[in-house]
């Protein structure tokens, strides 16, 4: 233990601590901009400047670790002054449209300037204003808002491997951009959003579609169905001001009922279908012993990362759809046909923590209806926009069902917003369809937490199955090289199935959830999840009534044909230059 | 039709670069570290650096695209531009910019139709901008390959610029 005073308070702090962290401990919060909890600190900012005694200079309080008997200052007069320049500097070349910015009363650098105390601005804007960058149908990039801080650049290198952004450029010209400045969309981006849920200013957002969903609910016309990921009811809360990862499901079918969509129905209850599909796939593989191991496929970030960098796997792919996408090919044929709607009305909107998904449902091979199989996504930020636009709080919702034919959901479903989740639910219905009895103890705790990559060896009635869980890009990649250098060496891996999910945490980490995340908020929602599964009378996806239903009237069994042509898909080569799709050669 | 036609020639020379590039990458090949000095000898063969020597450079060195566009857009020694065959440098030292040498620079910009750090489509000429050529008592200053031009004002550039093909 090393001792310290801070501002004359005297501390102890474990070898290594920043002096950042260690004020905190003592109750005095340094301001700074480009610090992260999630991420290593860069000192590009230097906000966090503090004197210590005898050491001339400021320091950054975020890069210095403390020391034995450093006598640390948080805020003399000449540190006060300093900060105060640094942000009014960061100011002369940002734009300061705060009231009409996507980040206002969210921005890291709004509360900053409060905080420091900026009332005039001593510095004209500099620098010419650049264009925004709307390539990406995921996500838009604002340079005019940008500040440098890096962190954009430390999650998409360092944590998702994708390095898809870059300082480019010198000096005053200096901008983050893709590789050729050739915009977000016209490169390696996965679109999962990482770099906009750690963007402390507006300088990264999603591309909204809030403007064509009211159109569409406001058009007598058309029918409007709404879907919402399993990670949404733990996050929606938050955009209301509720604690972190409240779980609102009912409330969340009340208020989207209210917004006005025509049918409030369920993506859990295709993850509950994703199982059926995937789950028979798994079972089939294992029989066979062909394409071990088989791979998830729920993630659209984590598909775009896999056919970037991993297009070798292609073949380990389960070639199920995510739920969102099942959900839309359904949405337009079964649903219509039951109900007695032209699917050429039916307006499909879905709720997603994620941005990726904006790019799956463009996808141009998701059309499996004959239609756009999902018209519209929107991330939780935006419907919880819409929300409040409509003068609705969720907060004061009553709890409300979803409605039927494609509403149902088991535990297992709801699962699949935590990492390990796809895998767990999996895992309790192939033991079902491999040894025709149910699994006692259905928690598999092992495939739980935010660790690093997980593993669990499950024994299936005498068949051992090695699982592992890997959740961002970056721990997949670790994965699978070792796979393949196994199957290379080996022949095989020692692994059967593999859930990915690009995002870390799972999808109550993605890139559509509420500003301010961070890794314990992304832990606090996947344990409400695990709560609602446990409050459920149905746990097991086959046991999902509306499921079995889906099968017995429409598509068969699992794996059937109309199943294959409706629920599942392909993958394609792409570039690891501008990420587009590869001809075959 | 005479440009086209160097155009065209241009091109069919940089194709065949491509497999001395390819001799370069394999004897640095996995190794990031060494990407400053790939990138030289890639501009040395060029002239500037085209996006596939970039590409090929990225694969071969196994670092990722962005970084290496990243370290070309730092460092001023890096083109991604071709060449001129005649290189048109305005100084923008102290000295030359308070006698007007951004009079200068504005002129030869719409002259020549291109911006600093560009080349004129026929390739005749590239212009930049150096910080002081030790020629202060000339200013405002300019160089056109090896020759000084000293009091430059912006109406003597045509000529100036016209005695280079």
């Amino acid at each position: 233990m090393i001792k310290a005073t801070i501002n004359n308070v005297e501390i102890e702090a474990l070898e290594g601590t920043s002096i950042l962290w260690a004020a905190k401990k003592a109750g005095f919060t340094i301001p700074t901009l480009c610090n992260h909890p999630d991420l290593k600190p860069g000192g590009q900012c230097g906000i966090c400047v503090v004197e210590i005694e005898g050491i001339p200079g400021l320091k950054r309080a975020c890069m210095t670790p403390v020391g034995e008997g450093f006598k640390v200052k948080t805020h003399t007069p000449r540190i006060m002054a300093t900060r105060r320049q640094l942000v009014e500097l960061i100011l002369s070349n940002h734009d300061t449209d705060c009231l009409t910015c996507v980040k206002n009363n969210n921005c890291e650098l709004q509360q900053l300037a409060s905080i420091v105390g900026i009332n005039v601005h001593d510095y004209s804007r500099s620098g010419e204003r650049l264009p925004i960058d709307r390539s990406s149908v995921s996500i838009v990039r604002d340079p005019n808002k940008c500040i440098l801080c890096g962190r954009c650049i430390q999650v998409c290198s360092n944590v998702q491997t994708v390095d898809a952004l870059a300082v480019n450029h010198r000096g005053f010209d200096t901008v983050i951009t893709t590789a050729f400045d050739a915009g977000l969309g016209n490169s390696v981006c996965i679109n999962c959003g990482q770099c906009v849920v750690h963007c402390p200013v507006g300088a990264l957002y999603e591309k909204s579609a809030t403007e064509e969903v009211w159109e569409a609910l406001h058009d007598p016309d058309k029918f409007v169905v709404v879907q919402e990921a399993p990670a949404v009811r733990v996050m929606l809360g938050e955009e209301f001001g509720m604690p972190t990862g409240s779980l609102v499901s009912g409330k969340m079918h009340a208020a989207l009922r209210r917004l006005g969509f025509d049918a409030v129905l369920e993506t859990n209850f295709t993850a509950d279908l994703t199982i059926m599909e995937e789950g028979t796939e798994l079972i089939d593989r294992l029989t066979s012993g062909r394409n071990l191991p088989l791979i998830t496929s729920c993630s659209p970030g984590w598909i775009k990362f896999m056919e970037t960098y991993f297009h070798d796997m292609i073949p380990h792919m389960s070639t199920a759809k995510s739920p969102q996408q099942m959900f839309g090919a359904l949405a337009k044929t079964y649903y219509a046909e039951v109900k007695g709607i032209d699917p050429g009305k039916i307006v499909s909107v879905s709720i997603m923590p994620c941005t990726a998904k904006k790019f799956e449902c463009q996808r141009p091979e998701m059309n499996a209806s004959g239609y756009r199989d999902v018209d519209y996504v929107l991330t939780t930020r935006e419907i919880g926009r819409m929300m409040r636009e409509a003068g609705l709080d969720v907060k004061e919702m009553p709890d409300e069902p979803p409605d039927d034919i494609l509403g149902d959901y088991t535990g297992a479903a709801t699962i699949f917003g935590a990492t390990g989740g796809v895998m767990e639910a999996a895992v309790r219905s192939a033991y079902r369809l491999v040894t025709g009895k149910e699994l006692e103890n259905v928690e598999i705790k092992p495939v739980r937490g935010l660790q690093g990559i997980k593993e669990a060896e499950i024994d299936i009635d005498g068949t051992r199955v090695k699982v592992a869980v890997a959740h961002s890009c970056g721990q997949a990649r670790k994965l699978l090289n070792k796979v393949q250098d196994q199957i290379t060496k080996e022949g095989k891996s020692e692994y059967q199935f593999i859930e990915v999910m690009a995002c870390p945490g799972g999808c109550v980490g993605g890139g559509g959830q509420s500003w301010g995340s961070n890794m314990a908020k992304r832990a606090r929602r996947g344990e409400s999840l695990y709560e609602e599964d446990r409050s459920l009378p149905l746990r097991r996806s086959h046991e999902n009534p509306s499921v079995l239903a889906l099968y017995e009237k429409f598509l068969e069994k699992p794996n059937s044909e109309k199943a294959h042509k409706l629920l599942h898909t392909h993958y394609y080569k792409r570039s690891t230059v501008d990420g587009k799709i590869k001809p075959a050669s | 039709m005479s440009q086209e036609k160097q155009c065209q020639c241009a091109e069919v020379q940089e194709e065949e670069l491509y497999p001395r590039l390819e001799e370069v990458i394999m004897e640095h090949r996995g190794k990031g570290q060494d990407l400053i000095m790939v990138l030289h000898k890639a501009q040395n063969l060029f002239g500037y650096l085209p996006k596939k020597a970039q590409e090929m450079v990225a694969e071969g060195l196994n670092v990722s695209l962005n970084e290496v566009y990243g370290v070309i857009t730092f460092y001023n020694f890096f083109s991604t531009v071709p060449q001129g065959r005649n290189s048109v440098k305005v100084c923008l030292g102290t000295a030359c910019y308070v006698r007007g040498s951004q009079e200068v620079l504005d002129k030869a910009q719409k002259e020549l139709g291109i911006k600093v750090g560009g080349t004129t489509e026929d390739r005749r000429y590239s212009l930049d901008v150096v910080r002081c050529i030790g020629a202060c008592g000339l200013a405002p200053a300019m160089l056109v390959n090896e020759d000084v031009y000293g009091r430059v004002k912006s109406p003597h550039l045509p000529d100036i610029l016209a005695k280079y093909e």
